[in-house]
């Protein structure tokens, strides 16, 4: 903009043909019309082959009875729900495992990082270990590693290992009670979310205080107190009404409890410790980015080493890693289509399940490609809202 | 810049309808010298590579027969092989000719995926395997609710198994995998309890198995799979040539020509015999399919007749040893039954 500007304010040379202003609109002009030409032309193209081919099109299969069953599903499904269904099943099954994921690898991730410029020399040495070997294995081996590796070879049902709270672990996954609410339990809820508003009422008072006098308030303990004593109150005052479903030995497998299948804890941490290696390289950049001064200045005032990094130095890192942390979680997203490879229902595994099914390869592949481009959209939005906040104000 | 993006983009989309718009599969497959044959990724006595890398089954055998018939020579096939997923793509696409890989006929795949199915070269049904050893007392598919089950994802399978538990009100827990392999692999871990697909499958898995004699196939068999090849729409000859390679195959077992005799057969008196191979004087069969007159020689000389071939990949001479069954010819009480060639 800037430069056209500065040109406007230059006297036309020469022909009308030679004003830039105008060749600029036109080339523009040409570019829109071609690409869209393009457009129009390859899906007609791929429209009239089709329908040369005998091949159904159109988005209508997505009605159609699916017929196939779901291992896991977040929502309602079975083999009578629809395509459509199956795929926001599968959509679904993404967002879980990219969100959960994003958390881990996040957290994995700055623990590493800022371990990696600890004064500790094994503390060091332990995260520059974990982060070369994490970063150098392509993703896929490292879901297999987790896979076939680590959760095939623990013990058949029969043989499951007993773990503390009526859980087990075998080679069909992680089983562990499952909470049963009964009547009155909606008081709990209330009570966490009367203890999460006060809490955070607690702290902005808290803030405001010591601005205003100096005077520190043990915040974080507060807090907990609140977040945890109230719902436990409730608890005893609506006359204990939770109880659990613990996972029993069955013919087969062991039934009832909450049971996370070996695909979704192998995809995910697979995921997460795959990613937190390049997020820990972020962080510890963001950190080195912090001119030491910085931290010297913060010293020299007498905060101490906690309250610096805390204070300080993450705060002003926090710009430089956002950005490069959102193409981590891009990636993590996208890499999540891996699971193809060891059958968690994914958006790739059920829409290519969709697909052969149904023989609509085109449409199938349209809908995959549209759903990753929205998420990746979505994710870039958030992480934006969250860059432009965190961005230095200048003023 | 913009040019080269330009270029390259309509490059693309022109090779795009180049490719689908193959006027004739025949012409094509004589220019290239070869048919380019779909087959599985790998399943004992269907298509799977032998310790050479040469590819061995019923379903390879076909394509082969297919090559014999126009080019009179059975070597001149290349394989492909596809996941269940790949494969309708493939052949719509024309990446493939024919595809020759343990598919189910269905009537969805003939209409609305613009295939064509040329007939039935196994009739299967669907069974399930058990490892008996850990799980003793199971021998009906009836008591397997809870059980989880590995299936292998975009087959006809995967849709009966959830109409039979259904059916049966039973409970199940769908392990899915897209690859025979991976699927094979988590059975053989103990991922699952039950391996569901094609019995003639159990058979060829068990093989590979680490101890195949723990594992037993159930009884039941809980639908129709009527296996063949199929093509692509909208070329008849070539779906003709295919067919009736097809044909060709079981009428020369009922008339008692083999690989061995066929060049005796030549010669015999037997009018049907002569006109089946070629030898009536001013014959046109071949000529008018499109392939040599003596294109039935060839076929017989490649593979045998179909009772050759299946005996030698999944039958007698094979280590599934599976029983013709319903899959003899019509006249030995089996529903193997093909149009007289005349």
């Amino acid at each position: 903009m800037a430069s056209q500007e500065i040109l406007r304010e230059e006297p036309s040379r020469g022909s009308f043909i030679n004003d830039p202003k105008v060749r600029g609109i036109f080339f523009q002009a040409v570019v829109v019309v071609v690409l869209v030409a393009l457009v129009w032309w390859i899906a007609n193209n791929v429209i009239a082959n089709l329908t040369r081919l005998h091949i159904a099109s159109g988005f209508g299969f997505l009605r159609g009875r699916a017929g196939f069953d779901i291992s896991e599903s977040a929502i309602a499904y079975s083999s009578d729900s629809t395509y459509g269904r199956a795929i926001l099943v599968g959509f679904l099954n993404t967002v879980i495992v990219a969100v959960v994921g994003i958390i881990t690898a996040t957290i994995i991730g700055f623990v590493i990082g800022i371990g990696r410029l600890s004064h500790n020399w094994l503390i060091r040495k332990i995260c520059t270990v974990y982060v070369e070997v994490f970063r150098n294995i392509p993703p896929l081996l490292v879901i297999f590693f987790w896979y076939s590796g680590v959760l095939a070879v623990l013990p058949p049902p029969r043989e499951s290992i007993n773990l503390p709270f009526g859980s087990f672990l075998n080679q069909r996954g992680f089983y562990f009670p499952r909470a049963v609410w009964g009547d009155g339990s909606w008081l709990i809820l209330v009570a966490l979310l009367l203890g999460i508003a006060m809490a955070w009422f607690v702290a902005r008072k808290a803030y405001q205080r010591q601005m205003a006098t100096g005077q520190q308030f043990p915040v974080f303990w507060t807090s907990v107190a609140l977040i945890v004593g109230l719902p436990l109150l409730a608890y005893a005052l609506s006359g204990f009404p939770l109880s659990f479903d613990f996972p029993k030995q069955s013919t087969f497998n062991l039934t009832g409890g909450f049971q996370v299948r070996p695909e979704f804890l192998s995809l995910y941490l697979a995921l997460s410790c795959y990613t937190a290696a390049f997020i820990a390289e972020i962080v510890r950049a963001g950190i080195r980015g912090v001119s030491k001064g910085q931290t010297e200045a913060a010293g020299a005032l007498g905060l101490r080493p906690r309250s610096i990094l805390r204070l300080v130095v993450i705060p002003q890192a926090m710009r430089i890693v956002i950005p490069p942390l959102t193409s981590q979680y891009l990636n993590l997203t996208k890499n999540s289509s891996l699971a193809i490879a060891i059958g968690y229902p994914d958006l790739t595994a059920t829409a290519g399940t969709v697909l052969n099914q149904t023989g609509q390869a085109v449409e199938g592949v349209v809908i995959m490609m549209a759903v990753y481009l929205a998420l990746s959209l979505i994710t870039s939005a958030i992480m934006n809202v969250v860059n432009a906040r965190m961005a230095l104000v200048e003023r | 810049m913009k040019h080269i993006a330009i270029g390259f983009l309509g490059a693309a989309a022109l090779g795009l309808m180049a490719s689908a718009a193959s006027a004739s599969t025949l012409s094509d497959v004589k220019a290239k010298g070869f048919i380019q044959c779909g087959v599985s990724t790998g399943l004992a006595g269907f298509s799977a590579p032998d310790d050479k890398g040469d590819w061995q089954g019923i379903d390879a055998d076909f394509c082969r027969a297919v090559a014999a018939a126009v080019f009179g020579d059975g070597s001149k096939v290349k394989f492909t092989p596809l996941s269940a997923k790949e494969r309708f793509t493939a052949l719509q696409s024309g990446e493939v000719d024919i595809l020759s890989r343990n598919t189910t006929w269905t009537i969805n795949r003939d209409t609305a995926l613009g295939l064509n199915f040329v007939g039935t070269t196994y009739y299967d049904g669907q069974g399930f395997m058990i490892n008996a050893k850990k799980l003793p007392g199971v021998n009906s598919a009836l008591q397997l609710s809870g059980a989880a089950v590995c299936v292998q994802s975009g087959t006809t399978t995967e849709l009966n198994l959830a109409d039979y538990f259904k059916s049966n009100k039973m409970e199940y827990n769908p392990v899915v995998f897209e690859k025979l392999e991976e699927v094979n692999a988590a059975y053989d871990a103990g991922r699952c309890d039950v391996y569901t697909t094609d019995q003639s499958g159990l058979y060829g898995i068990r093989l590979t198995l680490g101890s195949p004699a723990d594992h037993v196939v159930l009884p039941e068999i809980i639908s129709k799979e009527p296996l063949g090849p199929a093509v692509r729409q909208g070329d008849d000859q070539w779906y003709h040539i295919v067919k009736w390679t097809y044909f060709a195959l079981l009428d020369a077992e009922e008339l008692g020509i083999t690989k061995a005799n066929v060049d005796e057969m030549k010669n015999s008196d037997n009018p049907e015999i002569k006109r089946v191979l070629g030898q009536e004087a001013d014959t046109k069969i071949g000529t008018d399919l499109g392939v040599s007159n003596d294109w039935v020689v060839n076929i017989i000389k490649a593979v045998g007749n179909y009772g050759e071939m299946f005996e030698r990949n999944v039958g007698s001479g094979s280590p599934l040893k599976i029983a013709r069954g319903i899959n003899a010819l019509w006249t030995k009480g089996g529903l193997q039954y093909a149009p007289p060639i005349r």
